[in-house]
């Protein structure tokens, strides 16, 4: 574990040299949440009803959700190309701490991702988003995001490591792209019929929107924040040992 | 260096692996010394890869024992790792780098002083300090295999294994590459390559095996390999230039781009 902080370092730098040169990623990577906002916005926002507030308000959180959901499918991409190219078993083969070649990927997809936001969010600032929160509340969201992206991350690593095709190692994210559209992102929840509104409710993406909503709004967290973190937590905690599983049965 | 310059380098004994029913390695058994350049022959599926990752600690044997430069792979893998350099069998750079900052990378992840002389130094012994500033996806097949060679030459291991190293070459390109190998095991590198081309073993290397059937059938100098048959009948055959001759003649030194 020696070299783990430098190692991790050169190789966060190479993946780093990977999104500059092909910046055309992260635009593509927000390009969908953002044509999303404008549809929702421009389009159907008329006729939803949140309540007070302007609609862009309401619905940032869901689509901050939806940009990372669509960034982390690329950390499986690119996992799948060094994959594939056999420059991962090169680093392996290397006097290296081995762990540092993921913690790179893991890192990368971070950095990405926070780029991503900023930009969504100087979009959203341009169609009217507004809020009064201080540095501590967006603090705070900065880790709820944070941490979300680490988890998706760590989901995403599975493929990488494992998928047969890059479109594989990609797909995946598809799903976790939709969640955002059967819960409180878009709409209120009161408004679904009986079995959606209770599937809405429960699920992890109602309870982060909720959470990073009542922050930007300077409005009591509630329960709302421990159960996000919670789902959180847990999502990372079982996607690292299932991205572990599949790293051990990949390398042994 | 605790071991003796006699002791070889490679030592490989009843090595077996397999994937899942498929019973690739049936008990593997050689050896090889230092500076020398061993040839594993066979053909596609034979097993050659399945040895070179288990000696280069990508992969687990199923039983037998594995040493490199006195090491043993199962129970030593961070000082094997210290002392070998993997040429797999499809040239492992980083097409979005250049090929300087692909190097740079590997002396920086062997922990090298002086990255930048070291991938200096590589591109001009490879006659690529022109290209070395280009992305590596602009590079041709044989450009990526050599760039690929310089890369597993930073921090001067001592074994270096090359896993088909000439396949998808064209004819230049694969006498470039012999020239490196050579000149590799001149300097007391020992190499240990995989082929299917025939006539790559009987050019390069000093030993032969003949992988078949995940065992070792035949393992000697080419001397010893040609005594296995019947002595040659002496016939008198006027000599043709072969095509790889034309096609040099004509293409020449010119074609090293």
């Amino acid at each position: 574990m020696n070299h783990f902080f430098g190692d991790t370092g050169v190789l966060l730098g190479r993946s780093l040299r990977h999104i500059t040169r092909s910046l055309d990623t992260i635009i593509t990577t927000a390009l969908m949440p953002i044509a999303i906002m404008l549809l929702f916005v421009y389009v159907l926002g008329g006729s939803i009803s949140t309540g007070s507030g302007s609609y862009v308000n309401y619905l940032l959180p869901g689509i901050l959700l939806i940009t990372i959901a669509s960034g982390i499918s690329y950390t499986g991409f690119r996992l799948f190309g060094d994959m594939e190219s056999g420059i991962f078993e090169r680093f392996h083969s290397m006097p290296i701490a081995r762990s540092a070649v993921l913690w790179a990927h893991v890192l990368t997809s971070l950095v990405a991702n926070a780029i991503s936001l900023v930009v969504v969010v100087g979009i959203a600032l341009l169609m009217g988003f507004r809020s009064g929160a201080g540095p501590l509340a967006w603090l705070a969201v900065a880790g709820i995001l944070a941490l979300f992206t680490l988890a998706l991350t760590w989901m995403a690593v599975i493929p990488g490591l494992t998928a047969h095709t890059a479109d594989g190692a990609s797909a995946f994210a598809y799903p976790l792209i939709l969640l955002p559209f059967i819960s409180s992102a878009f709409v209120p929840t009161e408004s679904m019929p009986g079995p959606v509104r209770a599937f809405a409710e429960n699920q992890p993406v109602t309870s982060i929107v909720d959470a990073i909503r009542a922050l930007l709004a300077q409005e009591p967290v509630g329960a709302d924040i421990g159960v996000a973190l919670a789902w959180c937590v847990g999502a990372l905690v079982v996607a690292y040992a299932c991205a572990m599983v599949a790293y051990r049965r990949k390398t042994s | 260096m605790t071991t003796a310059d006699s002791e070889p380098k490679i030592r490989v004994a009843g090595l077996e692996k397999s994937y899942k029913a498929l019973e690739v390695l049936r008990g593997v058994e050689f050896e090889v010394a230092r500076g020398t350049i061993f040839a594993l022959l066979g053909s596609n599926g034979a097993g050659k890869t399945t040895i070179i990752k288990i000696l280069c600690t990508l992969l687990r044997a199923d039983s037998g024992t594995a040493g490199v430069n006195g090491f043993d792979v199962a129970t030593q893998a961070a000082r094997v790792r210290e002392s070998i350099s993997l040429t797999g069998q499809f040239a492992a750079v980083d097409d979005i780098l250049t090929g300087r900052e692909n190097l740079v990378l590997v002396a920086r992840l062997r922990h090298l002083a002086g990255s930048g002389a070291i991938a200096d130094g590589l591109l001009e012994r490879f006659a690529m300090t022109e290209a070395g500033g280009r992305r590596v996806s602009t590079y041709s097949g044989g450009m990526r295999r050599r760039l690929d060679i310089a890369m597993s030459l930073i921090g001067h291991p001592s074994v270096i294994f090359l896993d088909e190293p000439t396949a998808g070459l064209d004819p230049q390109g694969r006498i470039e590459v012999w020239e490196a190998v050579r000149e590799l095991a001149e300097g007391g590198t020992t190499v240990l390559l995989t082929t299917q081309y025939l006539d790559e073993a009987e050019h390069l290397a000093d030993r032969i095996a003949i992988l078949h059937e995940g065992r070792i059938v035949v393992n000697g100098t080419l001397a010893e390999l040609k005594k296995l048959l019947p002595p040659a009948k002496v016939e008198y055959v006027e000599k043709q230039p072969t095509l790889e001759d034309v096609f040099l003649a004509l293409v020449g030194k010119d074609a090293r781009k």
